[in-house]
Formats: C-alpha cells, sequence, structure tokens
C-alpha cells in the first residue's frame, strides 16, 4: 500500500497507483512498489552510515531519531493539512499520521556521535561506527 | 471538506511519458492535495529535497504545471544498502477550469512542500510565477 495514499478520499487513488507502478517498471526504475513512508536510503563504508529519508512536510522538530547499537529508528509525525470551514478537498493524495521505521545496521554505532540535518525536506543522519565493532588487525608474530 | 468538484479535473496524461528530457533522471508524479474555496485554489504538493530556486511553476492557458528538481547530495565512496526512492523530477500538471487572478498567484516551499494559491479571478493572461521561501 502507498502509505500517502492511506485515508484518501480519491476513489481513483488505486488506479492512479497501479499506473504509477507502470510508469516506474517501464522507467527501469524498479517495478518495486514505493516503500513505506517515509522513504529512506542507507549507505556505509568501513567508518560509519549514512541514512537519508525524504520527509516532506514533516517539521523537523516532530522527528525524533534514536540509535541503540546497531539499530536505528526513525519516528515522527506528519501534520494534516488544516482544513477551514466551507474548503472541498478535491484530491487528497499526501497522507498524514505518525510514522516509525526500524533499520538493523550492518555494524554498531556510537549514538554519542551521530549527527542529523533537515534540509527541504530530506533528512540526513551521520551514524559513525564504534570503535569497539572496527576489525582489528591482528600480527602474526614470527618465530 | 465534502466530495471532489469538477473543477480541477487532471489531465489524461499525468507523467512526461512521450516527452524526454534532455537530462537523464527520472520524472515522477508527486503526491498532491487540492483545495478549493469560493475565493480561491490551494495546491499542495511534496516535493522533498527541492529547495525554491529549483522549483518552477507555470500556468499556460489553463494548464497549471509544477516541477521540481530534487538537489539532494548522494554520499561518495560509500556502499548502497538500501533504496527507497532515487533523485530525480517532480512534474505533475493539472487543468484548471476556475479562472484564476494571475498576477495574484503566490507560491512558497517549505520542508519539501510546495505551496500554490491560485485567487480565483476573470481574466486570462499566461503568467510566470515567481517561487517564493521563507
Amino acid at each position: 500500500m502507498y502509505w500517502h495514499e492511506l485515508g484518501s478520499m480519491d476513489p481513483f487513488a488505486s488506479v492512479r497507483a497501479l499506473q504509477r507502478q507502470m510508469n516506474r517498471l517501464f522507467d527501469g526504475y524498479g517495478a518495486e512498489e514505493r516503500e513505506a513512508f517515509p522513504a529512506v536510503n542507507l549507505w556505509s563504508n568501513a567508518e560509519e552510515v549514512i541514512v537519508q529519508a525524504e520527509v516532506p512536510g514533516v517539521d523537523p522538530k516532530d522527528v525524533e531519531i534514536s540509535v541503540q547499537g546497531d539499530q536505528l529508528t526513525l519516528q515522527g509525525e506528519r501534520k494534516a493539512d488544516e482544513s477551514p470551514e466551507n474548503v472541498v478537498c478535491s484530491r487528497a493524495e499526501r497522507g498524514s499520521g505518525r510514522f516509525t521505521r526500524s533499520f538493523r545496521l550492518p555494524f554498531e554505532v556510537d549514538n554519542t556521535k551521530a549527527s542529523a540535518r533537515c534540509a527541504n525536506g530530506v533528512l540526513t543522519v551521520t551514524l559513525p561506527r564504534t570503535e569497539t565493532s572496527k576489525p582489528r588487525k591482528i600480527a602474526i608474530a614470527a618465530d | 471538506m465534502t466530495t471532489p468538484s469538477k473543477d480541477l479535473q487532471p489531465q489524461k496524461k499525468e507523467s512526461a511519458g512521450g516527452i524526454e528530457l534532455a537530462q537523464d533522471r527520472p520524472v515522477f508524479l508527486p503526491p498532491t492535495d487540492i483545495y478549493e474555496r469560493d475565493d480561491g485554489v490551494l495546491v499542495v504538493c511534496d516535493m522533498p529535497g527541492v529547495d525554491e530556486k529549483h522549483v518552477d511553476v507555470t500556468l499556460e492557458d489553463d494548464v497549471l504545471t509544477l516541477t521540481g528538481s530534487q538537489q539532494v547530495q548522494e554520499p561518495e565512496g560509500h556502499e548502497l544498502l538500501h533504496r527507497g526512492h532515487w533523485p530525480g523530477v517532480f512534474r505533475r500538471s493539472f487543468t484548471l477550469t476556475t479562472e484564476v487572478d494571475r498576477e495574484k498567484i503566490k507560491a512558497r516551499i517549505r520542508h519539501g512542500v510546495l505551496e500554490v494559491v491560485l485567487p480565483k479571478a476573470k481574466e486570462t493572461q499566461p503568467k510566470r510565477i515567481k517561487v517564493e521561501t521563507e
């Protein structure tokens, strides 16, 4: 299910969802569905993990990032549009509500050195690897 | 909120399919909310990673087109473990059947969400809309 179509009032939402899927399929950008909100990209190298999440319309103050060992959790809330009186909603595709996503990282990260920033609705979290989880070279003593 | 009005109809062709882009970037249809009131129309569109310099709102004849180009730096020298989104271009067009006051259209982008306010009026002339940020 598309996250942003939960609570949609549009009877054609599923038709368009299918159309989008077909577009994606033929665009060659993967046949899989758009993933849960927020969509996340994860990168790592030997030193750190970088997480990039698309959180449009989410106030950075409403996002909570927690790290424990090798587990990262993103939680937050996307507030619904204000809908005053006498307003007709012609289209509602953007969802709202609370979200939670958890990821198991390839190694333990140091939660005291983690940093996060949010720009234009994209959250970037950098999580450095703990010293203890880094591989250690063991010198072989020659006789 | 009541039932959808007939004033705002999606264009039959919602994607940029058929028209090729000069750049090799995927084009996405951003999720959009549209609200209508007696005095105007509000279009709210998700465009994460788009700043005010890379968003374009045009109204030509009765076709409103919203285009935003993502400006997200992907880390280099890292291995990709999981991909849930691709960098690309958001584009969506709507046909307005409501007469809009082209001089008073306002657009702003905040936290990756584009909001366009189109006050209702009579005159009809093509016009480019300047996008503001906070």
